[in-house]
């Protein structure tokens, strides 16, 4: 069964291709076949392959295989070969499953778009990408999955692409997802420098015996590959494109930039823990950037009303919770709220993509209201995701993902209480703006009507992603439950556990309590504020302190303003002064000439018979004292 | 026979002179043939009776005169002879003439480089020149004939002026 | 018989060309370019004549017919043009004929 590993990521590829060849002649039903049923069948081979490998472990818990050698140039020899283990495992599920859930909805949610076989096209080609980016056993494949999902990111930002503003968005995500690639770039190279290959194994088994902890070689490795995690999971400072890039249909928005891409800094770094690991340094600035982003990006979704820049703002906080995890060394906790995570986001974007659909593609919270009459199966699945997203107390998967990465940032050895400090602020807030987004969205009196009731395919995703928001938290139950965990016992065998100093149980479970009260807080005040007394609300945009506070918070902590005058306005000058430098004034210089030369001799085209005759005479003049000289 | 022609030079270069300074075309015209007739004394000088006896008849007495048939139909009057004037100012004359002067002085550096040779001056009649003509020279006398047909059918064309097609009853005021 | 130096042959048919170039500069009146164009070719055929003469043989003056030839045909469509520009510009000023500038 392990043998049919490389299917896996194959069968997106097959589909992207039939449907870039053959898109146009097939029917809605055939497109949707190929495009959903390649990541379906994907999806089922992920499980079986699971199954296989949970049940019937391979020696040392991972499963190689390469298919050719990609390039052989001097001793550097990629192969495009996959690996398998845990962590890839991980990802594998969620990507395939999770994605064949959101191709199962986009097939009716695009069903009226004329782009329909170009939309699963651009989807399978992600599919594949990201899988590729996981299963690489080397990190050249790894950065061409890299660069794979973040083409098909700005493809599938700019689908609508007759607004340009869709266009501008997509190149706005591409732009600034380039700086962290080749920082990336910039690492990986540092990397091969060292270990003469970059096959992932090789370096993390090398990296040890070569470099002492803390070694300024390792630090500036770490960092670099940093940068690029930090772009591609839109953390502090290169968070500024992913609200913009909600530009893109809902599904996009599920997929891509709450389930999969935005976790591939996550997994980056997971999977060159080693090299993080030998530098303190590059962990704690993981987690300081993990616990910036996620404070930054909470108070930026507080004053949001658009439905979608909520639900991205939140997608960077919870990815900055992954980061803090990952920093304070706590990887397995940090991958469990990356699973729990892509769950109850995916089903909050493709629960707002109902509503959406069905009211006009409106996209402002407050103009809708109410909806929770109108459409039941969404209000409880979105209210489900929320809760989890809030990290409601003990039925909800969000609440044992999430208090696991804030108790470790507390007891973990390279955790601090600061840290801790702003997981647990970074909770409540998130409270606060997630219930502050079901209330104006789903109670009240409503605004609008809702067009038509959603259809199966609209269905089926949220329920089963419900239920996992609920269920799929069971896997990984804290110590003070019983210490059943056997998500964290699957994954060490890929990453190590988490090094905390010796806390007592009670602590532990007094640490819980403050969570679920914060959680619990968040809620109260989101209801008080937004639904008993709006009034204070809108009292205290009313006042300046307010309403500049609102207007900050609302443009991201004004990173976009800052980011134009310090790097956009500059490069714009210095392109408008080489329009006419040095170099230009060579070639204007000939053109010049030529003209000078035009005009002079088009003057003595004068059509004056007698101007023609002297300049024959003068030519034969000429001539004659040539033959005479010479 | 040598004075004759230095005589005949003078006078060829004097009325040239005088065609190129004129107002009045028909003056002109009349001193340019005063030159061809000179020049065909040169060549009588020179041991070509027959050329000599052609630039008479030819020359001045058909090709100038066609010239004169046309000034006069022209009708050029004496506001003609005073937009002349007008037109010829001194300061014209210095320019071409520097050129000239440059082009003489060329010829002469050219000529005086070899030096001293003279003319035999024996007469060649007209049968030798008749018989070069339409033995050796065969093909330019056909062409020369299509020459001529040109000139005759091009005159022709370019000098044929449209005929209003109106009857002269129906016209208002004179005809044309 | 007589022996006339050649190149006062030569140089008379020299002066001669160089008083018709001098003509064509000059006038503006196309009658007198044509007249002058004439001067030019008749010291032309001067220069055929005279060299003709210096080797004894006919075809100098061989091809002064040629030339007295071009020139009566060149005449008469000279001839005509000058009356067709008279007709339309209504003056015989060669600078009134002047639309190909550039």
């Amino acid at each position: 069964m392990l043998e049919l590993l490389w299917i896996v990521p194959a069968l997106p590829f097959l589909g992207f291709l039939l449907l870039v060849l053959f898109g146009k002649h097939l029917s809605r039903t055939g497109v949707a076949l190929i495009g959903v049923g390649s990541v379906g069948i994907s999806g089922i081979l992920t499980i079986l392959i699971a199954i296989s490998f949970i049940t019937a472990p391979p020696a040392g818990h991972h499963f190689a295989q390469t298919l050719w050698v990609w390039i052989d140039v001097a001793g550097f020899t990629p192969a495009i070969a996959f690996y398998l283990d845990s962590l890839s495992m991980i990802f594998m599920l969620v990507i395939t499953f999770v994605g064949f859930l959101i191709h199962l909805y986009s097939s009716e949610f695009m069903l009226d778009d004329d782009g329909y076989s170009r939309f699963f096209a651009y989807m399978n080609l992600f599919i594949g990408s990201m899988l590729t980016l996981v299963m690489g056993n080397n990190l050249l494949l790894l950065y061409l999955g890299w660069e794979g999902v973040g083409l098909c990111s700005y493809l599938l930002i700019g689908f609508w692409y007759q607004d340009p503003a869709n266009g501008y968005a997509a190149r706005k995500a591409f732009v600034v997802t380039r700086v962290g690639d080749a920082s990336m770039a910039v690492g990986l190279f540092l990397l091969f420098k060292h270990f003469s290959t970059l096959n992932i194994q090789s370096i993390l088994t090398q990296a040890p015996d070569l470099w002492a902890i803390g070694a300024p070689v390792a630090t500036a490795a770490a960092l670099l590959l940093l940068g690029g995690a930090v772009g591609k999971s839109a953390q502090l400072p290169l968070q500024t494109w992913l609200p913009d890039a909600m530009a893109g249909p809902t599904p996009v928005s599920a997929l891509i930039h709450a389930a999969t891409m935005v976790t591939a800094g996550v997994y980056l770094i997971a999977r060159m823990h080693v090299v993080f690991a030998l530098s303190p340094i590059a962990m704690l600035i993981v987690a300081i950037v993990g616990a910036l982003t996620l404070l930054l990006s909470g108070f930026s979704a507080i004053t949001q009303v658009d439905i979608k820049r909520v639900l991205a703002y939140s997608t960077i906080s919870q990815i900055g919770y992954m980061f803090l995890g990952l920093g304070v060394g706590a990887w397995s906790a940090a991958i469990f709220h990356f699973m729990i995570h892509a769950f109850f986001k995916a089903l909050l974007f493709l629960g707002a993509g109902v509503i959406i659909l069905t009211h006009h593609h409106e996209h402002n919270m407050f103009k809708m209201r109410g909806i929770r009459k109108q459409l039941p199966v969404t209000f409880w699945t979105f209210l489900i995701a929320s809760g989890a997203l809030a990290a409601f107390p003990l039925v909800t998967a969000g609440f044992y993902s999430k208090d696991a990465i804030i108790w470790y940032a507390w007891s973990s050895e390279q955790g601090s209480p600061l840290l801790w400090v702003a997981g647990f602020v970074g909770a409540f807030i998130t409270a606060i703006y997630t219930f502050r987004m079901v209330f104006i969205t789903f109670f009240g009196e409503p605004r609008m009507e809702a067009t038509h009731k959603p259809g199966i395919r609209l269905k089926i995703p949220l329920v089963v992603l419900g239920t996992l928001s609920v269920i799929a938290g069971f896997l990984n139950l804290p110590e003070t439950m019983g210490h059943f965990t056997p998500f964290s016992d699957f994954l060490h065998f890929a990453l190590p556990a988490v090094r905390t100093f010796h806390e007592t149980l009670t602590q532990e479970f007094f640490f819980q309590i403050y969570t679920a009260l914060a959680s619990l807080v968040g809620i109260y005040l989101a209801y008080f504020f937004f639904i008993r007394k709006f009034e204070f609300i809108v009292q205290f945009t009313k006042t300046t302190f307010g309403a500049a506070l609102q207007r900050y918070w609302f443009s991201g902590w004004a990173f976009d303003w800052f980011y134009d005058l310090l790097f956009v306005r500059p490069y714009i000058w210095i392109a408008r002064i080489n329009k006419e430098d040095v170099f230009d004034l060579i070639y204007d210089g000939i053109a010049a000439i030529s003209r000078v030369f035009n005009r002079m001799f088009s003057f003595t085209e004068s059509g004056r018979i007698r101007a023609y005759a002297m300049s024959i005479v003068i030519g034969a003049i000429i001539i004659l004292t040539i033959a005479v000289v010479l | 026979m040598t004075v004759i022609f230095y005589i005949a030079a003078g006078v060829a270069v004097v009325s040239t002179v005088m065609v190129i300074t004129r107002l009045n075309a028909v003056h002109a015209l009349l001193y340019l043939v005063v030159s061809l007739l000179s020049v065909a004394v040169i060549f009588f000088t020179l041991g070509a009776p027959f050329v000599s006896a052609l630039e008479v008849i030819i020359y001045a007495g058909a090709i100038m005169v066609l010239f004169i048939f046309v000034v006069m139909m022209l009708n050029l009057g004496e506001e003609a002879a005073a937009e002349e004037s007008k037109l010829l100012t001194g300061g014209m004359w210095i320019g071409p003439g520097i050129l000239a002067l440059i082009l003489v002085g060329e010829f002469i550096w050219i000529l005086t480089a070899d030096a001293g040779q003279a003319i035999p001056g024996t007469v060649i009649p007209p049968q030798a020149v008749g018989i070069s003509l339409f033995s050796t020279y065969l093909l330019g006398v056909e062409l020369a004939a299509m020459l001529l047909i040109a000139g005759i059918v091009g005159a022709y064309h370019l000098g044929h002026r449209k005929h209003k097609s109106t009857h002269r009853f129906l016209q208002e005021g004179g005809s044309e | 018989m007589i022996s006339i130096p050649l190149e006062s042959g030569l140089l008379l048919a020299g002066i001669l060309f160089a008083l018709g170039v001098v003509g064509l500069l000059v006038r503006r009146n196309v009658v007198f370019v044509l007249m002058s164009l004439e001067i030019m070719l008749n010291a032309a055929g001067l220069a055929f004549i005279v060299a003709g003469a210096r080797w004894g043989q006919p075809d100098g003056q061989v091809m002064f017919i040629f030339i007295l030839t071009m020139a009566a045909a060149e005449v008469a469509v000279g001839l005509a043009l000058i009356l067709q520009i008279y007709h339309r510009f209504k003056t015989l000023d060669s600078d009134a004929a002047s639309k190909m500038r550039g």
